[in-house]
Parts: structure tokens; sequence; C-alpha cells
């Protein structure tokens, strides 16, 4: 119930605050209990509920819209993230497809300007999906008074937490940037890899400043729409969703560029590699979900356990729904090796695993602001829609700028005969 | 006409690889193919059925699922249920992710031990088991080739084999081996 409490918000103080209500529990109900509304008790708690649904309602397009801008720009990140990895592990097989990675990874530019966007919407009060960012939350006494996101004040205020985020977003497209011009520069100079030396070394430090960022990203943009509610490796699983998401997009837009007749460089083992890949992710996803989950269950930690309490009683289908669609699916789908080269399975696998992974994000996010109040309507669907849509323009459109083969690579012509 | 067996021994993968494909291009039949180390390929080239190991592994695997299940049903729920921090005790369900790394290991336990076991036996090895490589060499830096030679002209596949790399060939009677 403290989620909710916090969630209210001084607009709402009115009606809340007149009332002892049971659900209510903490120091702001006495504080603020005045005479002379005995009488209208029982219609107060009906418009405070009333009330309460409202807020919640209002979060909703907005967490609608935030869910659906993280989750596509996720996956260009962790498409960046693979890429960054090919370079710095000296990968001989995937060469060939780093002009579609470098394409997936553009969105990384104007995705992280509408996150960013969006953040500043939130920092600036334009909603209130993020309910640390509360008036008065930190001042003793105040109606909006929580103890517990008081003594997290000191990372978790607005101007650093906007800083923050400029400051990764700033970092990783700097990285996207420069590894996309070493990339098209080693094609035309590839005379002693001076630009591909330069790019395995860009890469590494990337992959440092990644980790570092992503995990710091996670617990900011994501785990403190529950700000009482903390776990410590939530960044790697943040992270391993993105990840998996990012590989998914990549086996796509191949398979689909080779059904065009382009990537005639590329073939079955390479899609082979890509599906094992989104099998073996997938497999990691669920070990950290599971980690996460069963260590909480266990210990059974009032603090801890309300994370999973709210999603099993509210979100019940999507929650396990979503576990059975991000492992079941891929590991039931994916094992067999043949099946890893048929292009139509592993279609079908990867839009499963998209669509598992949005409902990570959302079920991720929704709980903290719209509470038992979700739906997936209009706003959900047409949010998604609305990044889907930038987001393929702008990968497809990337990609159309430069030739698919990435001739000037020293590895390419490994990449080119890769047999499995 | 003759009725004996043609050993030819390689000394590189890469040529044996070669070796392989030429004789099945000309319908000679391999018996079988000796060498120090797993050659990639090499089973394709010869033209040997895909292994069936994986199907076997993925039902140890079941079977490993199962028996931790019941095991762990048995012991904590029927036989004597503990209260351990005041988790559900007489519902397995209810306790399951308790139970998730047992059911895992037991999983990987039972198909990698039973898949190794089922390939030593698929391969016709088990303890105190004489070799039946025809030529020492194979086991350090020799590739032998078993040709099956029945009613074929030995000249002239001699020839053949000492085209496609052979460093040594033995024409063996099928009776003495």
């Amino acid at each position: 119930m403290l989620a909710n409490d916090t969630e209210h918000g001084d607009d709402h103080g009115a009606a809340a605050n007149t009332h002892q209500v049971a659900s209510h529990d903490d120091a702001h109900g006495d504080v603020h209990a005045s005479d002379g509304h005995g009488d209208a008790h029982a219609s107060d708690h009906e418009s405070e509920h009333i009330e309460h649904l409202y807020h919640q309602l209002s979060n909703k397009p907005w967490s609608a819209l935030y869910v659906a801008c993280f989750f596509f720009f996720m996956i260009a990140l962790g498409c960046t993230a693979f890429y960054a990895i090919q370079k710095v592990a000296q990968a001989g097989w995937s060469p060939g497809l780093f002009r579609v990675m470098e394409g997936i990874s553009s969105y990384l530019f104007i995705g992280g300007i509408l996150m960013f966007v969006l953040l500043l919407a939130s920092g600036l009060g334009a909603n209130h999906i993020f309910t640390w960012m509360n008036p008065g939350i930190a001042e003793v006494g105040h109606e909006n008074y929580d103890a517990l996101v008081a003594g997290k004040t000191g990372f978790l205020n607005v101007p650093f937490w906007l800083i923050r985020a400029g400051a990764f977003l700033v970092g990783w497209n700097l990285y996207r940037w420069n590894i996309r011009k070493f990339s098209l520069k080693q094609d035309e100079e590839p005379d002693g890899n001076v630009w591909y030396k330069k790019g395995f070394k860009h890469s590494a430090m990337f992959l440092v400043f990644f980790i570092v960022t992503e995990s710091i990203m996670s617990w900011d943009w994501i785990m403190s729409f529950d700000p009482h509610w903390f776990s410590t490796l939530f960044g790697w699983y943040v992270f391993a969703s993105m990840f998996v998401s990012g590989i998914t997009v990549i086996a796509l837009v191949t398979i689909y560029l080779k059904s065009r007749g382009h990537l005639e460089f590329i073939n079955d083992s390479h899609i082979h590699d890509l599906a094992k890949f989104m099998f073996g992710i997938s497999i990691f996803w669920t070990y950290l979900w599971f980690s996460q989950f069963m260590l909480i269950w266990y210990s059974n930690i009032p603090e801890e356990v309300t994370y999973f309490i709210t999603r099993i009683e509210d979100y019940n289908i999507l929650f396990f729904g979503m576990v059975a669609i991000n492992f079941l699916f891929p590991l039931l789908i994916l094992m067999n090796s043949d099946f890893k080269r048929v292009n139509w399975f592993v279609v079908t696998a990867g839009i499963f695993i998209l669509l598992g992974h949005y409902l990570d994000i959302y079920v991720m996010v929704m709980p903290a602001t719209v509470g038992e109040s979700w739906f997936i309507g209009m706003p959900e669907i047409g949010s998604f829609m609305l990044f889907a849509g930038i987001f393929l323009l702008v990968i497809f459109n990337t990609i159309s700028k430069a030739p698919l083969l990435a001739k000037g690579d020293p590895f390419i012509g490994e990449s080119k005969h890769f047999h499995y | 006409m003759s009725d004996k067996t043609i050993h030819a021994l390689y000394t590189d993968d890469d040529v044996l690889l070669g070796a392989v494909k030429q004789v099945r291009e000309k319908h000679y039949h391999i018996e079988e193919v000796f060498t120090p180390f797993p050659v990639h390929g090499l089973e394709k080239a010869m033209g040997i059925a895909d292994t069936r190991l994986a199907i076997n592994a993925f039902l140890y695997g079941i079977i490993g699922l199962t028996v931790a299940t019941v095991m762990m049903n048995y012991i904590m729920i029927q036989d004597w249920p503990q209260n351990i921090g005041g988790k559900p005790s007489f519902s397995y369900l209810e306790n399951m992710p308790a139970f998730v790394p047992i059911m895992f290991e037991l999983t990987v336990f039972f198909a990698a031990h039973l898949m190794v076991i089922t390939f030593y036996l698929r391969s016709r090895l088990w303890p105190f088991k004489s070799a039946e490589n025809p030529d020492v060499r194979t086991t350090d830096d020799h590739f032998l080739m078993e040709i099956d030679a029945t009613g074929k002209d030995i000249e002239e596949m001699t020839k053949f084999l000492h085209d496609t790399g052979a460093v040594e060939i033995k024409i063996i009677d099928k009776d003495a081996h």
C-alpha cells in the first residue's frame, strides 16, 4: 500500500487525508485527520476510490508511451552491445551482418532523443508515473513524506537523474557514431586496418562503459518506478531482455533482406548462429528471472516480496504468460539444430520473443504506475505501433545508405565462407 | 576376382576428406575410416546418417526432470514434510520454486551421464574391450580408410587410391581379418 500512498500526489490530498482509511496506514493519516467529516465517511471513501482510479488511468497513456519507447530503444541498445562484442571478439562469422547491425543501432540516436524527451516530461511534472518525484516526498511532516524515498534522494533526485540519462545517451551515441564512421572508412581505406584497429579499441572501451551505465540506467528508468524495492541483479535482467531482443531483430531483418534478394553472402549457417544466440540468451534471461524470483519468494521479506505479490495478484496472466513466451517457446521451438536453419521457424520464434519482452517491460513498469487498472487497449497498441513505425523507418533508412557488404573488414572473407 | 579389403593410409585430414569424396564418387564402398582425432565434416562426406543422440539426450532430460519431481515430492511433501521458513510444505506445486534448482540439476545430470553411456554402447566401447583399429598409427598421426574390394580390380583400385594421396596401401584377405 505504500506505493499507492505516494502515488496519490498532493492534488489528491484533500480527500485522502481527511479520513483514516485502514489501508492508508502510515503517519499522514493521523496527522491530517480532522473532525466533522464522520457522517460523510461512506461517500468520501467511494469518491476517494474513484479519485485513485482516475490517477491510475491518467498514468496509463504516459506509461504505455514510456513502455513502447523504452522497448524499441532497448532493441537498438542491445544490438549496439552485440555489435561491440562481435568487434572485440574479432568474430569471423558475423562481419557479413555488420551493416545490418549498424542499421538497427542507428535508432539509438532518435530513440535516445525520444527517450530523453519522455524522461524530461516526467522530470518537469507533466505526468506522475514516477512516484518518487512527488513534491514534498523528502520533507519531514509533509503529507507526501516517505522516509524510504527520502533516504535515497541523494541519488534519486530529478536533476541528477536527468544528468545521468543525458550522459549515458551521449556516451552510447558517441560510440555508435564513431564505429559507423570507422566501419565505412575501413571500406574506403582497408590498407593496414587502421580503422579496424581503432574500432576494436573503441568497442572495448564502450563495453566497459556500457555495462556500468546500462546497469544504472535500468535502476533509473525502470526500477525507480518502485522506489521502495530493489534487486541487485536488475541491471543484468534488463540487459538480458535487451540483448535477446536486439539479436532477434538482427535475425528478423537479415531474413527479411535475404528474402528480398539482398545479402547473398549470408547463408543458413549465419541464421543458425543468430538462432543459437536467441535460444541461449532466452535461457539466460530465464535464469536471471528465476534467480530474482526465487530468492525474493524464499526469503519473503515484506519490502521485497511486494513487488512479486502485486504482479502475481494483479498481473497473473501477463506475468506468468510472459515467462512462458520468453522461456518455453524458444526452448521448445529452437532446441532442434535443424529448426534453427528454417527461416520461418526463426521468424515465428522471433516474433514471440519480441512480444514476450515487450510484455516483460510492461510488467516491470505498469504495476507501479497504473496498478490493478491495467488493460491492453488503444494507448498500448497505438504507442507500440508508433515507435515500431519510427524504428523501422530509421533502421531501414540507414541500411539503405551504405553497401550491405562491409568489404573492408579483415574478417569478411571468413564470414562469407562461414559454414557450420 | 578377389575377396579382399584395402587399407589406404593418409597423413593429412584435408587429403583424407578429399579422398573420401573421390572414393565415393567412384562408387567404392568405404567400410570404415579410422582417425586419431575427430575430422570435421567426415561423417557427411562418408554419407553416414545423422546421429540420433540428440533425441536420446532430450528423452534422458525428461526422465531426469521426472525423477527429480517424483523424488522431491516423496521426500519433502509426502514422507516427511518440514516447515522451512514457513513455506507451504503440503503442496508440491506451491513449493515448486524451491525445487527448481534440483529439477534443473537432475535434468542435466541424467541427460549428460546417460548420453555418454549411450554413446559408449553405440560405439561398441566397454571396459576390457580390445581395440578394433587395424593399425596402431591411427592413434598417432595416420588416417586409415578401409575399402571393400570384393569383386573389384585390385590393381586399378590401388592406382586410384595412390592418386587420391594415399601414402601406403595394404591389401588384406577378408578371412584373415
